[in-house]
């Protein structure tokens, strides 16, 4: 889609996700999260059985950790797990599957799924815990990872602004991953701060171009 | 561990940073890094949740939502500062672009091998960015305490917990003394404080050589 849809209103937008769906999720922590679209998922939808990319598992009930205290994430995909403890105690007990992946990687593999990359190389993780299972390739006499893209269904991500095409520009360090994510997904729901008529934004700013976003949503 | 050991650790981390250099601090003992830098510092703290230009610490007029730290703590921006995405974040580790990582670790072996991320059977849920620094950085200086709180040594012959990456230390600071990577091996150059060189043999847990530079003094 090269326009978004919307504004709509969050309940709207997150009824895209379904059961078993890959969900990507922007921000660092709970800043750059869309926490209105997070809120609207865990009140509004039954989809369950849903698969998390998302560089923290929220924190104990804010943001993503609300979905998690309602059992709905099957597995997280993310960098650190551990600021959540509740988090970390779904994956001790068995209630979630965790696949722990280096900060940059996990990045990448969002960047190169947006990007049409099937797979890189990176020396991160090589000889250790995380490159288990995984193919190694030893390039110019350095062990490297082969690292597949990470691909979702739905991101939901939050921008500070947005004019009504989808064009988005976000501010600060709430930018971390939402960017990225807005490219990896079949679905893009943008959560935006302030949208503003087309025209609105200076075209030299734009972070991502509205080709990516599929539907815009107003936060609360 | 008191917090004047800390201090001495960080202190000692400071000087060897060079002007212009762009620097990427970890959590604990680094991030007393940017207190003890002065005024009239000049290097570039970058942050890998999308920040280079890292200031102070905000006073609480000064608090933005949208500005925090990898430890998720609110930082200001200096003038000249830029955001950045993640991946563009660690594009500049892992490309050589930041000069040197000041990180914590939990064991360096004497092959300068790094375990900083994880306890066998405890935590092995949080990585974040420890791999792609470690690896991606020019110079990598581990500060740490010379034992574990139980004692035990942490620079080691081979580390038991789990690697961040093998062969990545550069210098490794401990309240005793400063060991150097030279040739695959770590080599003993300083010692800080009252420390002797027995001191550091009891607190390390392998075999080292020992070339000191003359500069306790300084």
């Amino acid at each position: 889609m090269t326009v978004a849809r919307g504004p709509v209103e969050p309940e709207e937008a997150v009824s895209a996700i379904r059961s078993g769906d890959t969900v990507m999720v922007g921000g660092f922590g709970l800043v750059g999260a869309p926490l209105t679209l997070i809120d609207a998922l865990v009140e509004t939808s039954d989809a369950d059985e849903l698969t998390i990319v998302s560089n923290n598992i929220g924190e104990p009930g804010r943001g993503l950790g609300k979905l998690l205290r309602e059992g709905r994430i099957k597995r997280g995909i993310s960098s650190y797990f551990t600021s959540n403890p509740e988090a970390v105690a779904a994956v001790n007990s068995g209630d979630m599957e965790a696949t722990l992946v280096p900060q940059g990687t996990f990045a990448e593999a969002i960047r190169a799924a947006g990007a049409g990359i099937a797979g890189f190389l990176t020396p991160v993780g090589a000889g250790t815990l995380l490159a288990e299972g995984k193919e190694e390739h030893v390039v110019g006499g350095v062990p490297h990872v082969l690292e597949r893209p990470i691909h979702a269904d739905v991101a939901l991500v939050y921008a500070a602004r947005g004019d009504e095409l989808g064009n988005l520009w976000y501010r600060h360090t709430a930018r971390n991953f939402n960017p990225l994510m807005a490219t990896a997904a079949r679905v893009t729901i943008a959560e935006v701060g302030e949208i503003v008529p087309i025209g609105g934004l200076d075209p030299e700013s734009i972070h991502t171009p509205h080709l990516y976003v599929d539907q815009l949503v107003w936060p609360r | 561990m008191t917090s004047d050991v800390k201090h001495l650790i960080a202190g000692r981390a400071v000087q060897e940073l060079r002007p212009g250099e762009i620097v990427n601090l970890g959590i604990g003992i680094p991030n007393l890094v940017p207190g003890l830098l002065g005024d009239d510092a000049s290097v570039f703290l970058h942050t890998e949740n999308g920040l280079l230009g890292v200031g102070p610490r905000p006073g609480e007029d000064e608090l933005d939502p949208d500005l925090i730290d990898a430890a998720k703590q609110p930082v200001t921006a200096l003038a000249g500062a830029a955001y950045f995405d993640s991946a563009q974040s660690f594009a500049m580790i892992r490309g050589g672009h930041v000069d040197v990582a000041v990180l914590g670790a939990l064991q360096v072996s004497i092959a300068g091998d790094i375990a900083n991320w994880a306890v066998p059977g405890k935590d092995v849920l949080g990585v974040g960015g420890a791999m792609d620094l470690v690896v991606g950085a020019r110079r990598v200086i581990v500060t740490m305490t010379a034992t574990s709180s139980s004692g035990e040594p942490k620079v080691v012959a081979e580390c038991t917990y789990p690697l961040t990456a093998r062969g990545a230390a550069d210098v490794v600071i401990t309240e005793l003394s400063v060991f150097r990577l030279r040739d695959g091996a770590l080599v003993l150059t300083e010692l800080l404080g009252d420390a002797t060189v027995e001191q550091v043999l009891a607190a390390t847990g392998a075999p080292f050589d020992i070339d000191l530079e003359d500069r306790r003094a300084a």
